[in-house]
């Protein structure tokens, strides 16, 4: 009997994930499906059955070709995120294993700095950009995503490591090990799932970063969150376009996810059930 | 060894030239919207570049308030981001007056500014100067399905007051069958429901300032404006309609559910589209409503024109560009590619005058009668002391403009009556131009 009603409260909490995955999963579906209608199809109102229409692809890389924002895309997404670790390491190590009085204030203060809206500083950025010739380059955008992520990044190492037992380090060090040798051979590899998550969910954040990627850029390092706003319209339908240029660029994002998503959920839930 | 030299002489000529080419390579950054007219220009560049082969077009292609924002920012900061602008009536004048862009004087000969539509031309003057080249114009008018007038028993006048609107929509509905009499703008925004709302005041014989630049939220004309938009809305209007612009008023008009729907002269391109409108031989089209009694037509006017920012380094094939996408050639080039029922309206008288363009757009006559009753110099019947059509041409009225706008679509979607939504816009305007420094 017992094991009857844990089968079917298994069942029933089966399927309200699924309810509920899919609900959240919905409007990614559905942006798919649109984007494999035709215009008149998508304006027609809600249906889920699509003609198998390729022809948004079509004109959506004729107008706009693809690659060079999805180039400049994993560029900037990827090489934020390894400058944001090479700094957001060492930060993190000194913070969780050599605390101060001050650690958590600083902690608080960096956290802090996401609380200001982007706008705000926007003029003096540009004008930064546009003076040391940063202005619609690749290692601009790289610099300025590295900065806005940081805080997370380094909060996300800090609470991994303070997983870690300083005794271990302790060890490492009466074995000889000097600095580089303690993080570069004991702590990385044993936070390696920590950095792992911290690192695709930088990737995430950088890839969907909308605000300077369009503001910083015309058209060399225009990444794809560019491309899509290109396919907006004020006047004329073109919802079928924009779907297919949406599913584009959300494309390999959804793929890293759907294939990282066990270091991601460990990762996240990582010190969580202790 | 002779052979050898003459071989060395002509290797060096050669890149000579080349580096010469090279020198004078300019490449122009084009900043753009995603408009369908827009999307054809990218497509024939081609045309451009092969008869400046010493020029090449990069392009950037934003949604409309990403460009606004980008531009703006570029342009304050003199970044010399973008060497041609795509930007409209509203913007034209201010950004005119702070000397943001550059006198468009020293066009090609066969040009022929005279051609270009006067109230079009004189929108994008300023001091009798031009400062952009109108790409396409639009002013507003009324589209309405001739099956459903006709089964309703009503003839539309050319000229239509806003009784006859009412009646018409009144006859037209049927809500059973999802066909609802008219369909209007209810999503705020400035370029929003605020552009109809005003051109619609301006009908009635309303005014945004006085003067003295004290708002007139609180006088009969405006009321009596929003009181009958409001009713026509409610009563036969469809649901929901608090969240519809442009857009989604053409897909429902384009779905057969609306049987009246005013607004932009551009639609009617659309509308009677038979690849994307189901009722696209079942339109017809009339001028944009009067008050009885009450000589105004709104006087909406837009025009998305090509501009050079005054921070452009290569302001002389920028003009060079804007002279060859705003031409009478282009025109024709258009109509050669995709026929004449494609070519950018609302721009030149010629376009107007030609036969083939005539028989192709049955939209043709009323649009040019739209823009040419356009005044944006003086939009009300009473005095003004700003210009602009569907807009106040002042830097602050996009975020005023948006403001009232969500008053007035929080009075549609029945949050407020039409006399709260009136007073919380006269208190907020007041109180941003008193900030602004217009009220003394």
């Amino acid at each position: 009997m017992a094991r009857a009603i844990s089968r079917n409260s298994k069942i029933g909490w089966t399927v309200a994930a699924w309810l509920v995955a899919l609900i959240i999963f919905f409007p990614i579906l559905y942006t798919i499906i649109t984007s494999l209608k035709t215009e008149q199809e998508a304006i027609a109102g809600f249906d889920l059955i699509p003609s198998f229409s390729f022809s948004s692809y079509e004109t959506v890389q004729n107008q706009n070709n693809y690659f060079r924002p999805f180039m400049n895309s994993v560029v900037i997404a990827v090489g934020s995120t390894l400058l944001a670790l090479i700094v957001a390491i060492p930060a993190a190590w000194a913070m969780a294993f050599s605390p101060t009085k001050r650690t958590k204030d600083i902690l608080m203060w960096m956290l802090s700095t996401k609380m200001m809206p982007a706008v705000a500083v926007l003029v003096p950025i540009y004008l930064i950009f546009l003076r040391t010739g940063l202005m619609d380059t690749r290692t601009g955008l790289v610099i300025i995503l590295m900065l806005m992520n940081l805080p997370i990044v380094i909060w996300m190492l800090y609470t991994y490591f303070r997983e870690i037992p300083g005794e271990i380090l302790e060890a490492a060090r009466m074995d000889g090990a000097t600095l580089r040798d303690e993080i570069l051979y004991i702590l990385t590899p044993m936070a390696v799932p920590g950095i792992a998550s911290t690192m695709l969910l930088n990737i995430i954040l950088a890839w969907n970063e909308a605000f300077w990627t369009i503001q910083l850029t015309t058209t060399n390092a225009a990444p794809l969150s560019a491309f899509i706003a290109s396919f907006s319209s004020p006047q004329g339908l073109f919802w079928a376009k924009l779907s297919a240029a949406s599913t584009m660029a959300i494309a390999p994002i959804l793929i890293l996810g759907w294939f990282s998503q066990k270091q991601l959920v460990r990762g996240l839930t990582f010190g969580a059930v202790k | 060894m002779n052979r050898t030299i003459r071989a060395l002489m002509g290797a060096t000529a050669l890149c000579a030239t080349a580096g010469i080419a090279a020198a004078q390579d300019t490449t122009l950054t084009v900043a753009t919207v995603n408009n369908g007219d827009m999307i054809r220009m990218q497509g024939l560049t081609s045309d451009f570049t092969e008869k400046h082969p010493d020029i090449t077009v990069e392009w950037v292609t934003l949604e409309e308030n990403i460009l606004r924002e980008r531009v703006t920012t570029d342009i304050a900061t003199q970044g010399g981001q973008y060497d041609v602008l795509t930007i409209g009536t509203y913007e034209v004048p201010i950004w005119a007056k702070q000397q943001w862009l550059v006198p468009l004087d020293g066009l090609p000969d066969d040009y022929d500014a005279d051609d270009l539509l006067p109230a079009v031309s004189e929108a994008l003057s300023v001091d009798g100067t031009l400062y952009a080249a109108p790409f396409y114009g639009e002013s507003a008018m009324v589209m309405y399905r001739t099956d459903l007038a006709e089964a309703a028993g009503i003839t539309m006048p050319e000229s239509p007051t806003w009784a006859d609107i009412k009646a018409a929509a009144e006859a037209m509905t049927d809500k059973d069958n999802e066909v609802y009499g008219i369909c209007l703008r209810g999503k705020p925004g400035w370029g929003e429901n605020m552009a109809f709302l005003t051109a619609m005041a301006n009908s009635y014989g309303a005014r945004w300032f006085d003067m003295d630049w004290k708002p007139q939220f609180d006088s009969q004309e405006w009321n009596a404006a929003l009181t009958d938009y409001l009713d026509l809305m409610t009563n036969y209007g469809p649901p929901g309609a608090s969240s519809n612009g442009f857009n989604e008023n053409l897909s429902l008009f384009q779905q057969g559910k609306c049987g009246m729907w005013i607004d932009a002269t551009v639609a009617a391109s659309f509308v009677t589209d038979p690849e994307n409108s189901t009722v696209a031989d079942k339109v017809s089209f009339a001028q944009f409503p009067n008050k009885e009694g009450m000589d105004n037509h709104g006087n909406w006017l837009w025009a998305w024109s090509l501009a050079i920012p005054a921070s452009s380094q290569k302001q002389d094939a920028a003009k060079q560009f804007i002279a060859w996408a705003t031409s009478k050639g282009y025109t024709e080039l258009v109509a050669s590619k995709d026929g004449w029922r494609a070519a950018p309206p609302g721009t030149r008288t010629s376009l107007y005058e030609n036969p083939d363009y005539q028989s192709e757009a049955p939209f043709a006559a009323m649009t040019l009668q739209a823009i040419n009753a356009a005044n944006t110099q003086k939009s009300s019947v009473q005095d003004i002391p700003y210009t602009g059509g569907q807009f106040v041409a002042i830097p602050e009225f996009q975020g005023i403009g948006t403001a009232v706008g969500q008053q007035f679509s929080a009075a549609l979607a029945g949050q407020m009556s039409a006399e709260d939504a009136l007073s919380a816009a006269q208190a907020n305007t007041t109180r941003e131009m008193t900030r602004a420094g217009y009220i003394k």
